[in-house]
């Protein structure tokens, strides 16, 4: 991954703006950027979504295999989360395996959706000990322009509740697979998650790429649609302090409720 | 023969004109023809053809001046990203003199600078420096990026677009040959420069621009948008601000 | 163990033409070409054919970091061809395998050829194709929409690349094969040429046809090319409105 060195007098601007309330687009320390989330955009994906969340861009496919369950969890599916930071979204990515931050992204996004119980998994046994649905979830980030976390998780989201799966039947110990009976996800949790840098001293939403880039922490809250926590990761370079987390989480609630109208409402 | 018309917007491979006509910036021969390598706007000069790129890099030349940003203090100089697929350095001794003294009191990465091209020998190695009146270290304002190409339309007609945008918003403006735009001011009034500048390299292509630059700058402002002056529209198009692309050095500087 | 019960019969169906989706033998499937797509990217552009989806971004002309990569006379062009692991039917394990290192390079070769690379000695243009989805002839797809986002990147060029397949399948020659017709067919030809002289820049072929066959391929196959060439010039003036 290449370093981008951010110019001094930018850091000293963005830093000022937001002690004085502001930010350089105008938005309040509240308001995300522009979302726009579009579902079933590949159809050789059983599930996909396009999200953006200002220039930022996220595709997301959600794949079914069959395979075999966990030893530890013989009667439960598997959902599995990938992402590639792929050298298209920014000139400081680069080809190659994924990276710190490509495996720290899939991972946060991964426990949020599992954590919250978005899909119930039990449902996702077809013989137990034998045959379980696996999801792969691929994060293909296309444009990087700041809070790919968020984008992540409402993309994720999304393409988990657009999956049709076929029906997968047992026939004399038999899995039967029918790909023209097609049937959703049990999604029976909803989960967003809600990101904060910190910059001159306060917390604001969904960072820019150039906030981003000269935040001195980070911290992202997954939550349920019932206001509970299912997911948190702090990042960057300097430290928070208690009190700053607690009033991230006070209002990551009225947030993330905000946030949840972005997704499809058919569902459920 | 000549295919097409003065200001027409061309693609690579359009062929835009035979051998009667001379083969300017942006085209190329071939065989008899003279064709366009870029997408931009013609501009035919009695019989020189050319096309103005709409989109394009800087590619340093020498007594251009450019704003850098310092991305490594090494060995008696300093790197500089020019926002160029070439990089440039500042040698300590353009600063110190013969003096010897330690590179990172005078300028620390990620610093930003304004600079002359010095010298761009036969390896692309870009010599900067910083004899001359206004060069040296910025200090506060923000910095706008814009497509290189699009430097003489932000600066207009003997500076009129620029000098308008510093004197509606009160701001310090300094403009890179390289498209790094430097805005100081009050930080309100460096926002509503920057929205204007992103709109001028967005619509470069376009004619009117002066009118809808000034009205945008009032709006912003909250002023009130005075009756526009009786003046044809075609006065004021995008190739005729190309010529003066020489004079925009020493001038731009405050 | 898994039985897969499939009732899609394909083909043999029509009356007007022989081919799957009822298209005529010299029919593209419907096309549409984007410009200035990405934010970041100097350039971009997106293709849709039939149901190949495809975005290219161009970076460059950049500084280029790796030495002996270096070219002191001209910029190298690298080219990236990867595909989505949700792009196909079975998921595609991520990262690049032999298909798609050949790919990415017989598309660097095919776009090289228009490029004025020696007006950058020294620096890199970088192009990173992105398979979303595929159905049959993403090389050409990746080849066509990367000479538009080239074009977007202010990178000087000849001409637009532009690249399309024809090929033989249940016994005809047919442009633009579908992912049924390349896989059940007899064979499979993609071209890239600069249509303004008609040099070609890429040619494969997989697959038995005859040397007359192959002559009618080659022919269809530049037919197809012409028609992808209007709607790449149409995609970058739209870029900039009029």
């Amino acid at each position: 991954m290449g370093v981008t060195i951010i110019p001094e007098i930018i850091r000293e601007s963005l830093n000022n703006l937001v002690k004085n309330g502001e930010r350089s687009d105008d938005r309040s320390f509240d308001d995300y950027r522009d979302i726009y989330l579009e579902t079933g955009v590949i159809s050789k994906a059983e599930g996909s979504a396009r999200v953006k969340i200002g220039k930022t861009q996220i595709m997301v496919g959600a794949k079914p295999q069959i395979g075999e369950p966990f030893s530890d969890t013989p009667n439960v599916g598997v959902l599995m989360t990938n992402s590639e930071l792929i050298p298209m979204a920014s000139p400081d990515f680069e080809p190659g395996p994924p990276d710190e931050r490509s495996v720290e992204l899939a991972r946060v996004t991964d426990r949020c959706m599992r954590e919250a119980g978005v899909v119930d998994l039990e449902k996702l046994c077809i013989i137990e000990g034998k045959k379980v649905w696996m999801i792969f979830l691929d994060l293909h980030i296309i444009d990087y322009d700041g809070n790919l976390m968020d984008a992540a998780v409402l993309g994720s989201m999304a393409a988990l509740m657009d999956a049709k799966i076929p029906e997968a039947k047992v026939e004399d110990d038999e899995v039967v697979i029918d790909p023209e009976k097609k049937v959703s996800l049990p999604i029976k949790e909803k989960a967003l998650m809600c990101t904060f840098a910190k910059i001159g001293g306060e917390l604001i939403v969904d960072p820019s790429l150039e906030e981003e880039q000269v935040m001195d922490a980070r911290i992202s809250i997954g939550m349920r649609a019932d206001g509970s926590i299912c997911a948190m990761q702090k990042g960057g370079m300097q430290p928070l302090n208690k009190d700053e987390i607690l009033k991230a989480v006070e209002r990551t609630g009225e947030i993330t409720k905000k946030l949840m109208e972005h997704l499809p409402q058919n569902n459920q | 023969m000549i295919f097409i018309e003065d200001k027409q917007m061309v693609i690579p491979g359009d062929v835009l004109a035979d051998k009667e006509y001379q083969s300017g910036r942006g085209t190329f021969k071939e065989d008899d023809k003279i064709c366009s390598s870029l997408v931009g706007l013609v501009a035919i000069r009695d019989k020189k053809i050319s096309v103005i790129p709409l989109q394009s890099k800087y590619i340093p030349k020498r007594g251009d001046v450019v704003i850098g940003e310092i991305t490594d203090i090494r060995f008696s100089m300093w790197n500089l990203d020019i926002n160029s697929p070439y990089s440039g350095i500042l040698p300590a001794s353009d600063v110190f003199g013969k003096e010897k003294r330690d590179l990172n009191k005078a300028f620390n990465v990620g610093d930003v600078l304004f600079l002359r091209v010095v010298d761009v020998d036969e390896v692309k190695k870009v010599k900067l420096g910083l004899k001359g009146r206004g060069l040296g270290k910025f200090r506060d304002g923000i910095l706008i990026y814009i497509t290189p190409t699009k430097v003489p339309r932000l600066i207009g007609k003997k500076g009129s677009m620029i000098n308008m945008i510093k004197d509606e918003t009160k701001c310090e403006v300094v403009v890179g040959q390289n498209g790094v735009v430097w805005v100081k001011g009050d930080p309100s009034m460096e926002r509503v420069a920057e929205k204007v500048i992103n709109m001028i390299e967005e619509q470069a292509h376009t004619s009117g621009l002066t009118d809808r630059v000034r009205n945008m700058l009032f709006e912003l402002l909250g002023k009130e948008i005075p009756e526009k002056e009786e003046k044809p529209e075609a006065t004021e198009e995008a190739t005729d601000e190309e010529e003066e692309e020489e004079e925009n050095g020493e001038n731009l500087i405050q | 163990m898994i039985t897969i019960i499939t009732n899609k019969i394909l083909g043999k169906n029509s009356t007007s033409s022989k081919r799957a989706d009822g298209r005529a033998s010299d029919e593209l499937r419907p096309f549409k070409i984007e410009a200035g797509v990405l934010e970041r990217a100097d350039g971009s552009a997106y293709l849709e054919l039939g149901g190949n989806k495809v975005i290219v971004a161009v970076y460059g002309p950049r500084e280029l970091h790796i030495r002996r990569l270096m070219q002191p006379d001209r910029a190298v062009l690298r080219c990236r061809y990867n595909m989505a692991p949700f792009s196909v039917d079975d998921r595609k394990r991520p990262g690049p395998d032999r298909r798609s290192v050949e790919i990415s390079k017989i598309t660097s070769e095919a776009l090289m050829p228009a490029v004025f690379l020696e007006k950058f000695p020294r620096s890199t243009i970088d192009v990173f194709i992105e398979v979303l989805e595929a159905e049959g002839g993403t090389r050409c797809a990746g080849i066509t929409a990367a000479s538009v986002a080239l074009a977007d990147a202010g990178v000087p060029m000849r001409d637009l690349v532009v690249a399309c397949a024809a090929g033989k399948s249940e016994g005809e020659v047919v442009l633009d094969l579908s992912e049924v017709e390349d896989k059940d067919g007899e064979a499979d030809v993609p071209v890239a040429i600069m249509p303004r002289t008609g040099e070609v820049t890429l040619l494969q072929s997989d697959g038995n046809l005859t040397p007359e066959e192959f002559g009618k391929a080659l022919n269809l196959a530049i037919e197809g090319c012409m028609k992808l060439s209007e709607a790449q010039k149409e995609a970058i003036i739209k870029r900039y409105g009029d």
